[in-house]
């Protein structure tokens, strides 16, 4: 399907992971499942250049992923699910995550959820994001 | 015979399941969690089912991108905890029923609904969180699980209808099984919470409290809610609520709102809890 024909492509800040999404990020999702067992994931810590080279990535995805890009691993195919796995793997909580991906701070974010969440006002379509913006 | 006498939803937050785990559930954020879960738990420890159905999605756990079902009925006699990369939550092995499971199965292949057989699986926090906020945390679960997965991970997931109707499937599948067996579904997931990109955090209450006054009063309304109109409203990951019209769909027309419970926030996520009774149990 095109992405002019994607309704839920009108959502901002958000990356719907459809079979597009998972065809392009199949390399980056099989990767972070290798991390399901300890083994790998101290393989992975070890080198992560040379672990990263099993998995048939191009070179934009595996400098997100070396670069702990996390917004960047989801554009490239990646599935918040899976990459969650590499963000276990680097000791980091979900919340600490959500903060990096939201250019907050963890307390700000954290102090935003305790406040009731961030608001559907003006978050639902992307002309609300880029009016907000320009 | 087998009868379905009510349905739990439940949100399944990873965060609630490590909180009870790492023991912090009297801690002032928790609290304010787990105490909605108090009247819950007299409530199931009352009704004592003798199987529980499920419903839940697995997160990236048991099935990665290499095979994506979008129904699987667990028919396997155990599923252990998975390692979801800290190790495998210190709860319970979860026992299923396999002969029940069986039945259900076949009943809905049947029935037209073209469901995936798992004969062994490992089970996650979605499955096990609700689990813990029912039952507590016993060194056995209290009775067999039968684990219907949902595919929400890859969009898109089935129609909140296809839910409502696989709901309906699986009740005549229960109701025809000769054995007299007291059977309460879960519904799990949900509500609102977006985790995934820079809209994360959101939550949206209103929708929430109509999504749970449908469940209780109009299902029929909620049942048309597009994929869209659930990832908009209530966040990427609130389209997973459409698992909660599986439980809808396997009770009456007409049923009882025994208990509601709503709070925000869980982590990300907003916890919503409601409990259905079938209003005129047979």
């Amino acid at each position: 399907m095109s992405d002019a024909k994607k309704e839920y492509a009108d959502i901002p800040g958000t990356f719907v992971f459809d079979q597009d999404q998972s065809r392009k990020g199949y390399g980056i999702n099989a990767f972070c499942m290798t991390l399901l067992k300890a083994d790998n994931r101290k393989a992975f810590k070890e080198n992560e250049s040379t672990y990263l080279d099993q998995f048939g990535l191009t070179p934009e995805q595996k400098e997100s992923i070396l670069k702990r890009q996390w917004n960047r691993m989801l554009e490239l195919g990646g599935n918040i699910y899976f990459t969650a796995k590499l963000a276990a793997t680097d000791g980091l909580s979900f919340q600490q995550v959500a903060a990096i991906m939201t250019s907050s701070t963890q307390e700000a974010y954290a102090d935003m959820m305790l406040k009731g969440g961030r608001s559907v006002v003006g978050n639902r379509y992307k002309s609300e994001w880029e009016n907000r913006n320009g | 015979m087998a009868k379905i006498v009510a349905g739990v939803c439940s949100s399944h937050v990873p965060a609630i399941g490590a909180a009870i785990d790492l023991g912090k559930t009297q801690e002032p954020y928790w609290t304010r969690v787990f105490s909605g879960f108090e009247e819950s738990k007299r409530w199931i420890e009352k009704i004592k089912p003798d199987v529980c159905i499920v419903v839940y999605n697995d997160h990236a756990t048991a099935f990665s991108m290499d095979v994506v079902p979008t129904f699987a009925l667990g028919c396997a006699a155990e599923f252990p905890p998975a390692d979801e990369g800290w190790g495998p939550r210190p709860v319970p092995v979860v026992k299923g029923h396999p002969k029940l499971a069986a039945h259900i199965a076949q009943s809905v292949i049947l029935d037209e609904f073209d469901l995936t057989v798992v004969n062994k699986m490992e089970v996650d926090h979605g499955l096990t969180v609700p689990l813990n906020l029912m039952f507590g945390s016993p060194k056995e679960w209290p009775c067999p699980v039968i684990p219907l997965a949902v595919n929400v991970v890859l969009f898109p997931p089935p129609t909140g209808k296809r839910c409502f109707d696989l709901g309906a499937a699986i009740r005549r599948a229960v109701e025809s099984y000769p054995e007299d067996l007291k059977v309460v579904i879960f519904g799990t997931g949900g509500m609102s919470h977006q985790i995934s990109g820079p809209r994360a955090g959101l939550i949206n209450s209103e929708f929430d409290k109509a999504f749970l006054d449908g469940l209780a009063n109009d299902p029929q309304k909620i049942v048309k809610l597009r994929h869209v109109e659930y990832m908009r409203e209530a966040g990427a990951e609130g389209v997973e609520m459409v698992m909660w019209l599986v439980m809808r769909g396997a009770l009456d027309e007409k049923v009882k709102e025994v208990y509601r419970f709503y709070t925000v926030p869980a982590s990300n996520t907003a916890v919503g809890h409601i409990i259905l009774e079938n209003a005129h149990p047979s």
